[in-house]
């Protein structure tokens, strides 16, 4: 990593991890991870179950901390995080508008702003505990815009959507990274999707597989190895139909990643 | 001067009722009843140690509960045992051991069903001054710690990602039930005290839309109790500990038929 230590350290990055590692026990979670989120960058992290792609989730929002390595957070990172599971006790009576104005001192109209341009403008009076698993995503992902991010951690955001679902879920991701230039962490074991809506990517199982832009990552005989070989073909439908993805970050368009051992 | 140790009474279970309500919510919402019962186990070792000192009673009860409530902490924290496990065996330890110092003080003659199913109508006034003082210090202490608190509750590592610092916040929230645990030992007792906790929110949870609506209604709900508690006490010479229980009871039944009506109308 000697060789991009100089340019990198000059760009204003968000969260910036290096030789991170993570151990329970005798038990290796994470091995010597190198992970970098610049603003206006969506980040994927994709990995089989057990990758310990939740781990690093919470090495770099803080929840825990690494056995290893080094993580820099741009000072006074504001983040905005929307967890893999939510379930509310029942006995807690919460309408999806006060639940939203938890996470940040705010006005009712500013709640029902997020909460519409998250997709579920309709929710705000009824309880958190009888939403559909779709729609309490989507007031988590409003909790989370509410707090003007810097940087959007969703750890599977779209577990238990439909496919259509799913694909309006990505767009709405995409479309909140091109009007607010946050960065985003995006946890994942959906290639399709991931591969689609994603600057750079990177392949977690313990350690760093590959990591690159899409059209790089998906032709990595580690990425192949992992999800099979008919994976390399996961771009393959999407790679004109979101071609405005270039103009964002140019990363496709020149294709260049870096392949770590 | 008939009436002076009704109002009392009266005043001691209505200061512990307006704490207890409020504080319950979060007992119920965290699931911690089982909590609570340890804790409250643990006030008869108070009792115990400052019967042997010649400590001040209160007083003594007091540290006690908070020295055990950051036990449980400690305790909770790392350990191989599940929780229920781990409180189990200090809740009943406790409740033995307490028992068992009382016991061994031959020479101490003390009302042990007073302090295990408490006993309002011998509060005197120096009790009631402590009830209050320590009521306040939970209701101002929950406030304090209100909206943070519920973000932990709700969901611990998103409030620890959006920056709360859950750890010391339910630290607080214990040594708040300790106080509790505390204060509402002389008006419903040891074995009782986990009902007033967790009754009232209970029975206000089906007619609550916030969280502050049901603090609120268990506060209600709660001091109604008390004085039905302490009416039926006086009219049928009742326990006034379990009778007030049993009136919280009575109020959930209600609450339960009638939401129950409700929903299926």
């Amino acid at each position: 990593m000697n060789d991009f230590a100089i340019p990198s350290d000059r760009k204003p990055f968000l969260v910036k991890g290096q030789g991170l590692s993570k151990s329970v026990g005798k038990a290796a979670l994470l091995k010597n991870i190198d992970i970098t989120i610049n603003p206006g960058e969506i980040v994927s992290l994709i990995g089989p179950n057990g990758a310990g792609k939740t781990t690093l989730v919470q090495l770099i929002l803080g929840l825990s901390a690494p056995t290893a390595g080094s993580l820099q957070r741009a000072s006074g990172l504001t983040v905005g995080y929307v967890p893999q599971s939510f379930a509310l006790d029942a006995s807690l009576p919460l309408t999806p508008e006060r639940f939203v104005r938890l996470g940040t001192k705010s006005s009712k109209e500013a709640a029902r702003e997020r909460l519409n341009e998250a997709g579920v403008p309709n929710v705000g009076s009824r309880m958190m505990t009888d939403l559909s698993g779709g729609e309490t995503q989507r007031v988590l992902l409003a909790r989370a815009l509410l707090r003007n991010p810097q940087l959007l951690v969703l750890d599977e955001p779209a577990a238990g959507l439909d496919i259509s679902g799913e694909a309006d879920l990505y767009h709405l991701i995409q479309d909140i990274r091109d009007q607010r230039g946050c960065g985003i962490l995006l946890v994942s074991h959906d290639l399709h999707m991931v591969m689609a809506a994603t600057d750079h990517v990177i392949c977690l199982n313990q350690h760093v597989c590959c990591s690159g832009a899409p059209a790089h990552v998906t032709q990595q005989p580690e990425f192949q190895q992992l999800f099979g070989p008919q994976a390399a073909t996961v771009l393959a439908p999407y790679v004109h139909s979101h071609n405005h993805q270039h103009t964002v970050s140019g990363k496709i368009a020149d294709g260049h990643g870096e392949k770590n051992p | 001067m008939m009436d002076e140790f009704l109002i009392r009474a009266g005043l001691a279970g209505l200061g512990v009722a307006l704490a207890a309500g409020p504080l319950g919510c979060f007992v119920v919402w965290r699931r911690m009843a089982y909590f609570g019962d340890s804790l409250a186990h643990s006030a008869l070792l108070g009792v115990a140690l400052g019967f042997a000192l010649g400590t001040n009673l209160n007083l003594t009860i007091l540290i006690v509960c908070l020295g055990f409530a950051l036990l449980l902490v400690l305790l909770q924290s790392k350990g191989t045992l599940a929780t229920d496990t781990a409180l189990g065996i200090l809740s009943h330890s406790a409740l033995a051991l307490g028992i068992v110092t009382i016991a061994m003080l031959q020479w101490l003659r003390v009302d042990l069903m007073g302090y295990l199913f408490g006993d309002i109508l011998s509060v005197g006034w120096r009790d009631v001054a402590w009830i209050y003082a320590g009521a306040a210090i939970c209701l101002i202490g929950l406030a304090w710690i209100w909206r943070d608190l519920l973000r932990a509750t709700i969901h611990e590592d998103l409030a620890l990602a959006e920056g709360v610092a859950c750890v010391p916040l339910r630290l607080i929230f214990m040594m708040l039930i300790a106080v509790t645990v505390a204060i509402a030992m002389q008006v419903v007792g040891i074995l009782l005290i986990t009902a007033l906790l967790i009754i009232p929110p209970a029975s206000a949870r089906p007619f609550a839309r916030s969280p502050e609506q049901m603090a609120s209604l268990a506060a209600l709900i709660g001091v109604l109790s008390v004085i039905g508690g302490l009416s039926a006490s006086l009219l049928w010479d009742s326990p006034s500990g379990p009778s007030i229980v049993l009136v919280a009871t009575a109020l959930f039944t209600v609450s339960l038929v009638g939401s129950t009506m409700r929903s299926s109308a």
